[in-house]
């Protein structure tokens, strides 16, 4: 909102020019966040948090530059012109049906006045603080508001029927057309000020347009209520409206205000558009808001701010600030604190102990830090985390961030479970909580591609979303995507391609650091939702049993809205069930002092016989000495029959006891041999 | 078999290991086979070793020359064999030949290969570089603030990113329908409508739920650095993002004073940006802090003497703290909070707003796009 230094050095005497003043105001909490110059006039811009609806106006940001320059606030004066008429309540009867809604009704009536332009002075200001000037009457409401914060309404009075205002709920049914020309459908919960017949005005938020002032009003009846927040703010919600009145309605406006506002708004009307008071001031109360006396104690203070603020100086403070304080009362608290009615924030103590520290000046306080006895507690999964981040990193892939929203068919593809959908996403084609990283990362490296890097290595780690009755899933995984090449063409080497073993090498060795058993690669079960991997070139991580995730090459056309020009690699994982696992734990075995010996074994195997049975048969042979099995090299056609392959294995043997023998290897390649025939392999060169 | 290496002195190198045919006595396979393996592995040896064309010579003569190469002395060994035997050494010799035939060309290829001429290098071609990943900018501000906070004794703390109003709103002393729900932004989970207000689902709009899960896991004293992954309803732009992360502090003990709040924000502060920079606090409203306090770090860019980035101010806002509001002990008074006896402090920062200053980005979209000329930059 705008406010005028102006303004405000009415009402107290500033000893700081407009600078140094919206620095301090700042400070204390009274956010100036702009000050800029308006035909010869400072404007500041002020963001008032919404706990201080008493801050929203300049009399109350006069009141904390009193506080805070420890200067004379001037009271704003409630003094009434004189009525003409006899004396007694003016001759509208007021009734508050609904005392929930409305704490208190403060009315009076104005007879005979002109509608017409507001004088200079008062279009000035309200122009300079962004409201555009209406009427004598509108404006008296308008100026009223910015001088001191209470919302206010004036009817025509001749158009409310009978002669007078009810404050009720509304009726099933019941419409009212709001001055904005909006026809609005009342409910129950709506709190609306009524005449003998009809709704006139949807109460705290908007006047109705059956009543409102015209150029032939001759009679108004103006209204300074108290409207309670909560059906204020439930009416302007479901209505879609917000205004003057429903923000600080909403907040909390000042219950003991509303006879001076009323007074106020009187005074400019019959100022500005001549008229006479009608009567006295008709004051309906339901009842008391605010108001309340909060104990204080010295040693809270402490406990709280340390001994920066010392005695004299808390109810000094607070007095300033409009609080009624009694020192020593009695054995019960330090301080007794009568809270003023616009404080509707203050509850208790600590909101005390706020205003003492921020007019003190948080800027005074000491820096200290505190000694503490507590230990470290690491999250399990934070070491693990780094670790997995170490390792992708190290391997060569950038870390990435995708969106947590996908398209809810793309979140159904990858989970057969509930979604979690949101219920006013930012973007209808993104609704849902994502199921799978798998998504987010097709769509990161599609971009990739589109925009010319033909190589991209990334990985994502972040949580997946499901929905299963009231129960949320939320999970950490891994995905891990590329394309590309492998390494780049250069002078030294050709360009190699990143393929299927790049990304199970990697995949192992990020696995390699955790403690895991037997590590199969499985073909994906056919009823999984992997539909986006192409078959036959993916594979699914079986970990002792238990299904880490799924990787390879990724199906043209996965997601239909994708298209890559090239093959893209994608690995998902599961880092709740890797890291369940630990991290592995280091085993140290002393280095061998006796040579290894090699042997390389040249096999012709089948078709169906699938490396990992090599590897089973050979590790069934249980020779200790058996330090190293890898297959060297794979040949198909020429000689081979076709289908069959040839297999270059490579073992390695040595003994941390001795030096092996001879004969030793000769006997293991005979059991290794045997093993391996017995699977169907063919010794090449029998 | 006895050992295939002999020892042959070597005019250039000195005494080096030189791989020759040995003779056999036995022809069974494995002695076959441990042949084979003894010459491939000197063969390929040899092959690694070769550095110019005219080591290439040598090498090329010392296993194809008819006189004397390897070759030649693989034929021997298959005439020496006996008869029952000539079948397998014969197949194994073909097969060593054409090893050793294939390991020549490419030592040879190696050999003429750029960055060799001669014995010279090229030493100003680039060299073979393996890429190395990029450690996210985000997740690397996020480490950077992390160990700040351990080195202080805080343990990390985690929570969904999927919470319940209860915990992202109400322990947090959020009424229902409180004013101060409008400033968040929320992202509601859908079909929540039937369930009681606290127990619907929302996406976090802060880290701070996880202030309420960590002083239910473990009584005071307490202290935890919490980082994450937060939403709300902001279309995304240059400045804004429907998900960005914050990190948030916790401290709680039966001795923390307001002035603890600021010195540990102060060093923070000279930890990240320098001991030069300063730090000022102003107060502000959050309903889960009181006194609460917008902190403000002299902008380490421009000396706080006013630039662009902390446009002309010559300060940056850094985040929100506060002391622990007592309505905040009281959720969680049954697990030791007692808000009569305990205080606290928290404080929440914007990691992405962070990033994006320090690496002067203008546009944070780019922080999530994938773009790898975007994240190679961070390696
Ligand atoms: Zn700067």
């Amino acid at each position: 909102m705008k406010l005028l230094p102006s303004w405000l050095r009415e009402f107290v005497d500033v000893p700081a020019d407009d600078q140094a003043l919206a620095r301090d105001l700042t400070r204390a909490g009274i956010n100036i966040e702009g000050i800029s110059c308006e035909r010869e006039h400072t404007v500041f811009e002020a963001e008032i948090t919404t706990n201080r609806p008493d801050a929203m106006n300049h009399y109350g940001v006069a009141r904390e530059a009193a506080a805070i320059y420890d200067a004379e606030l001037k009271a704003l004066s409630a003094e009434a012109p004189p009525s003409s008429a006899a004396a007694g309540p003016g001759r509208v009867r007021i009734e508050i049906q609904d005392a929930e809604g409305c704490a208190r009704y403060t009315a009076r009536i104005i007879r005979g006045i002109r509608i017409g332009p507001s004088p200079e002075h008062i279009r000035r200001r309200l122009e300079l603080l962004g409201s555009s000037s209406i009427s004598n009457i509108v404006d008296a409401s308008n100026y009223t508001l910015q001088e001191m914060g209470h919302p206010t309404h004036a009817f025509d009075l001749d158009r409310l029927a009978g002669g007078r205002i009810l404050v009720r709920r509304a009726r099933k049914g019941e419409t009212l057309k709001t001055l904005d020309g909006v026809e609005r459908k009342l409910e129950p919960e709506d709190v609306v000020i009524a005449d003998a017949e009809k709704p006139v005005a949807l109460a705290g938020i908007m006047g109705g347009s059956n009543s409102m002032i015209t150029p032939e009003t001759r009679n108004v009846l103006v209204e300074s209520a108290w409207f309670d927040p909560a059906p204020v703010r439930r009416t302007a919600r479901r209505l879609g409206m917000h205004t003057d009145a429903s923000h600080r309605f909403e907040r909390g406006a000042d219950w003991g205000g509303t006879a001076l506002a009323c007074a106020r708004v009187a005074k400019l009307i019959v100022e500005t558009g001549g008229g006479e008071l009608d009567g006295d001031e008709i004051d309906v109360v339901a009842r008391q808001v605010g108001g309340a006396t909060v104990k204080l104690w010295e040693s809270e203070i402490r406990r709280i701010l340390g001994g920066a603020i010392t005695d004299p100086e808390v109810p000094r403070i607070l007095q300033r600030l409009g609080f009624a304080v009694k020192v020593n009362l009695d054995e019960s608290a330090s301080y007794a604190v009568k809270v003023p009615t616009w404080r509707l924030d203050v509850e208790q103590q600590i909101d005390l102990i706020e205003e003492l520290a921020r007019i003190y000046g948080y800027d005074r306080f000491p820096d200290t830090l505190p000694s503490f006895a507590g230990a470290v507690v690491e999250l399990p999964a934070a070491k693990a985390d780094s670790v997995a981040r170490s390792t992708l990193l190290a391997l060569g892939y950038s870390e990435t961030i995708s969106m947590s929203f996908i398209s809810a068919e793309a979140a159904r593809q990858f989970s057969a479970a509930g979604l979690a959908v949101v219920q006013n996403p930012v973007n209808d084609e993104a609704s849902a909580m994502r199921t799978s990283l798998v998504p987010g990362m097709l769509a990161m490296l599609e971009r990739n591609l589109n925009r010319g890097n033909a190589t991209a290595r990334l990985f994502e780690m972040g949580h997946v979303f499901e929905l299963i009755g009231d129960r949320t899933d939320e999970r950490p995984m891994l995905c891990i995507g590329a394309t590309g090449d492998a390494m780049p063409q250069s002078v030294h080497q050709p360009a190699r391609p990143y393929s299927f073993f790049d990304l199970k090498g990697d995949i192992e060795a990020l696995l390699g650091r955790f403690e895991l058993g037997r590590v199969e690669c499985e073909l994906p079960d056919s009823s999984s939702p992997a539909g986006w991997l192409q078959p036959g070139r993916s594979a699914r991580i079986v970990a002792d049993g238990a299904a880490l995730g799924q990787f390879g090459e990724v199906r043209p056309g996965a997601l239909p809205e994708l298209k890559m020009r090239q093959a893209v690699y994608v690995a998902e994982l599961n880092l709740q069930r890797l890291y369940e696992r630990g991290l592995r734990k280091i085993r140290f075995q002393e280095p061998s002092r006796y040579p290894a010996i090699e042997r390389d074994f040249s096999f012709i195997f089948p078709p169906s016989v699938h490396f990992n049975e090599v590897r089973s048969a050979i590790d069934a042979v249980r020779i200790p000495e058996l330090r190293g099995f890898a297959p060297i090299e794979i040949f198909r056609g020429g000689a081979i029959t076709a289908g069959a392959y040839s297999l270059l294995l490579r073992a390695t043997f040595q003994s941390n006891e001795r030096t092996l023998r001879d004969q030793d290897v000769a006997d293991w390649s005979v059991q290794i041999t045997a093993a391996l025939e017995k699977l169907g392999g063919t010794l090449r060169s029998q | 078999m006895g050992s295939s290496f002999i020892l042959i002195p070597s005019p250039c190198k000195g005494d080096t290991r030189v791989y020759s045919v040995p003779k056999l006595d036995d022809y069974s396979l494995p002695a076959l086979d441990g042949l084979a393996g003894d010459l491939t592995s000197a063969l390929k040896a040899e092959s690694a070793a070769v550095r110019n064309e005219q080591e290439w010579k040598a090498f090329r003569d010392r296993w194809l020359s008819r006189k004397s190469g390897i070759v030649t002395q693989l034929n021997d060994l298959l005439k020496a064999a006996p008869k029952e035997s000539k079948r397998e050494v014969g197949q194994r010799v073909n097969q060593l030949r054409a090893l050793i035939e294939e390991q020549v060309a490419a030592a040879g290829r190696q050999a003429s290969a750029p960055g060799r001429a001669g014995d010279q290098l090229d030493i100003t071609l680039p060299g073979i570089r393996r890429p190395l990943g990029a450690e996210h900018p985000i997740i690397r501000t996020m480490n950077e603030v992390v160990a700040v906070f351990k080195a202080m004794g805080y343990s990390v703390a985690e929570g969904p990113e999927i919470e319940t109003d209860y915990f992202n709103f109400e322990a947090l002393n959020f009424p229902p329908n409180h004013p101060a729900r409008d400033t968040q932004d929320t992202l509601f989970i859908a079909g929540q409508e039937r369930k009681p207000q606290r127990e619907r689902l929302v996406l976090r709009t802060h880290t701070s739920p996880v202030q309420i899960r960590a002083m239910m896991a473990s009584p005071p004293p307490l202290r935890i650095v919490c980082p994450g992954k937060v939403h709300r309803r902001d279309a995304a732009d240059a400045t804004h993002s429907p998900m960005f992360h914050q990190l948030e502090c916790l401290a709680v003990d039966s001795n923390i004073t307001f002035s603890d709040l600021k010195g540990t924000l102060d060093h923070m502060c000279k930890a990240l940006f320098g001991s030069s920079v300063k730090t000022r606090f102003q107060p502000s409203f959050f309903p889960f802090t009181e006194p609460s306090a917008e902190v403000y770090v002299s902008c380490p860019f421009c000396g706080a003497r006013g630039c662009r980035i902390c446009k002309q101010s010559g300060w940056i806002e850094l985040g929100g703290s506060g002391m622990v509001h007592p309505n905040v002990f009281e959720a969680v008074r049954g697990y030791g909070y007692d808000p009569a006896k305990i205080s606290g402090f928290a404080f929440g920062m914007g990691i992405d707003r962070m990033a994006a200053l320090r690496w002067d980005i203008h546009d944070i979209q780019l922080f999530f796009e994938g773009d790898v000329r975007f994240l190679e930059q961070f390696a």
